[in-house]
């Protein structure tokens, strides 16, 4: 059993737990002191106290990440590692507020009474993403309001792929198809994360994506099984999002900025190249199955890797869509910023009310 | 007999379908997120009833239709679903008011259609219960929080109020064809929830501390299948890619 599971939240020995397995030398003095004041002193003793006394919280951080222990909001982490995870969790938080848009572009339109309660709910499922999400962020002590802000102002980013325009029915297919495909290659990857909020989110998080990648391959599956324009809808579809898709995996390795960190923390424990391998040997028998044309002539069975060769997506386009220059950016940012200030009122409404219910209560008592 | 049975429960259907429509054009766009997930769980309650309706519709009909034909292949003058259902969503207050009407309104009409001698109309009405129980709570806090909230807020409920009350008196209109229903004690004496309705709502308004409309000029039609302008592009929009691909699957 992990040692996590025995602890209850606000559990405030932990890190001094841990750091007495690893450190046999001070073991006995450091524990008798714990032991011989309460747990809120032990608490309030600063870090310089703690340094005085030799404890060096790195190597504490580093034994836990070597035991697969989770890493938890109260135990002391390299600044580095906060700022990564509270990068890497909100921009994981906003693209799934951001993913609301291309999809929800057909709730309207979708095509028949069960597809638009599938897509419906597939939707607010991402919406409840979101929410795990930013709170798993807050828990590194930031507030949404802050994550909002710098989405708001373009300073975030979210997953480009939610930059490219849902044209057609086929796209709502795609997207549950390939790209959530993608992002659970991704997420399943970070169910095993070193932070236990975001872990667990995930955990959460993959049972329902999973549920979205059928929903879109069934979509696609009607489409490439059904009349000639439907199966035509699905190509041009396929065309359209797999390059897009790929790119999602992030930049080769050898370009990556952040993935050393990443891998080294336990943050991510499988590189872009790696994950981008894996989601292709995967998918191409899913779209020979349909009848579908994978986009890339260079794509072939290597049978010494055991995996494909592939084309590489279109890096400079890659670059340009990440930086605000792809054919929806301007559009979902507005959106969103639409709907924070158009919300604005309602917002202020809530909490005039609230505080006059508060003063009320606060008389009456 | 089954004709009017047909006609009962198609404007059933037709009345959650249209609502659900206008409310999932929210979805994405809330005013914050919980509120964003909490309005498409509406819209999905809502949908899921109307499909139940539209699937014994089809069912009644006996013609080899389906939902998804009742749905997609009908034209603006055989919908017949009230007026205020079909109105833009405008800004959030007009939404909520307009769910606070509707809400209520199912209520009262699924709590008497759950007795319907209909045993499918039935039991749709007494799953639909226990969710518009919660969709009540949702609106009609809202309209609390809206009426005693800010001068805003306030001015954006009433303004809701004035624009939506013409559209509150078709709700409880009977058709001729339905007697025969009522006396069989299938359908659902509207006259009975009126009552109860009118008494619920003027509360919810008295605690937002706004005003009920005074000789408001009723606006009618939807039973003749009349409708406002707005029907037409709501439908243009939701029926367009099934009718491009009429022989398509999905």
């Amino acid at each position: 059993m992990n040692d996590r599971d025995s602890m209850k939240p606000g559990d405030l020995l932990l890190p001094v737990k841990s750091f007495c397995r690893l450190s046999g030398q001070i073991i006995a003095p450091l524990s008798f002191e714990i032991h011989a004041f309460s747990v809120k002193f032990a608490y309030s003793l600063t870090r310089s106290a703690y340094m005085e006394q030799n404890i060096n919280f790195e190597d504490i951080f580093e034994s836990k990440l070597a035991k697969n222990d989770f890493i938890e909001p109260k135990d002391w982490m390299p600044d580095n590692y906060r700022k990564h995870l509270i990068r890497q969790i909100s921009q994981h938080a906003h693209s799934e507020i951001v993913g609301m848009l291309p999809e929800g572009n057909w709730i309207t339109r979708a095509p028949s009474l069960r597809s638009k309660i599938v897509l419906l709910a597939k939707v607010q499922d991402e919406g409840g993403h979101g929410l795990y999400l930013y709170t798993a962020a807050e828990t590194l002590g930031v507030s949404r309001d802050e994550l909002l802000d710098a989405l708001h102002t373009g300073k975030a980013k979210y997953s480009s792929i939610f930059n490219y325009p849902t044209l057609t029915w086929a796209d709502v297919g795609a997207i549950g198809w390939l790209v959530d495909g993608a992002a659970i290659m991704n997420q399943v990857m970070l169910q095993r994360s070193s932070y236990g909020p975001y872990s667990r989110a995930m955990v959460r998080i993959c049972k329902e994506e999973s549920f979205h990648q059928r929903q879109g391959y069934e979509i696609m599956t009607h489409l490439a099984f059904g009349t000639p324009e439907q199966k035509q809808m699905a190509q041009d579809a396929l065309n359209r999002w797999w390059y897009p898709t790929m790119m999602m995996f992030g930049p080769p390795d050898k370009d990556s900025p952040n993935s050393e960190n990443a891998i080294k923390w336990r943050i991510k424990r499988e590189t872009n190249d790696q994950l981008r391998q894996r989601f292709v040997n995967q998918t191409v028998p899913q779209a020979e199955y349909l009848g579908l044309t994978v986009p890339d002539e260079k794509l072939t069975w290597n049978e010494a890797k055991q995996g494909y060769d592939f084309s590489e997506p279109d890096w400079v386009e890659f670059k340009n869509v990440i930086n605000g220059n792809g054919p929806c950016n301007k559009q979902r940012l507005k959106a969103r910023n639409d709907a924070h200030k158009n919300g604005a009122w309602v917002r202020e409404a809530a909490a005039a009310y609230a505080k006059k219910k508060g003063e009320s209560t606060a008389v009456a008592a | 007999m089954s004709n009017a049975l047909f006609q009962y429960t198609l404007r059933l259907g037709d009345s959650s379908l249209i609502l659900a429509q206008r409310l999932s054009e929210w979805t994405g766009h809330g005013p914050f997120l919980e509120e964003d997930l909490a309005l498409t769980n509406i819209a999905l309650d809502t949908l899921g009833t109307a499909k139940s309706f539209l699937e014994y519709a089809a069912q009644v009909e006996g013609k080899g239709r389906t939902d998804d034909d009742l749905a997609f292949f009908r034209n603006e003058r055989e919908f017949f679903n009230p007026l205020i259902t079909e109105q833009p969503n405008g800004d959030y207050a007009k939404t909520m008011v307009r769910q606070v009407i509707m809400d209520v309104y199912h209520l009262y009409l699924y709590k008497e259609l759950a007795k319907s001698k209909d045993t499918t109309l039935s039991g749709i009405a007494q799953k639909a219960i226990k969710e518009v129980t919660y969709h009540v709570r949702h609106s009609a806090s809202w309209l609390e929080r809206f009426g005693n909230g800010t001068d805003e807020s306030h001015q954006r409920a009433q303004d809701a109020l004035n624009e939506l009350w013409q559209y509150t008196q078709e709700l409880f209109e009977t058709p001729g064809s339905e007697k025969e229903l009522l006396a069989q004690g299938v359908a659902v004496n509207l006259q009975d929830i009126q009552a109860k309705w009118e008494t619920h709502v003027d509360e919810l308004i008295r605690k937002a501390n706004l005003k009920k409309p005074e000789n408001v000029f009723m606006q009618r039609g939807s039973l003749d299948g009349i409708h406002t302008e707005h029907l037409g592009y709501l439908l243009a929009e939701m029926q367009h890619l099934p009718r491009m691909h009429p022989t398509a699957k999905w």
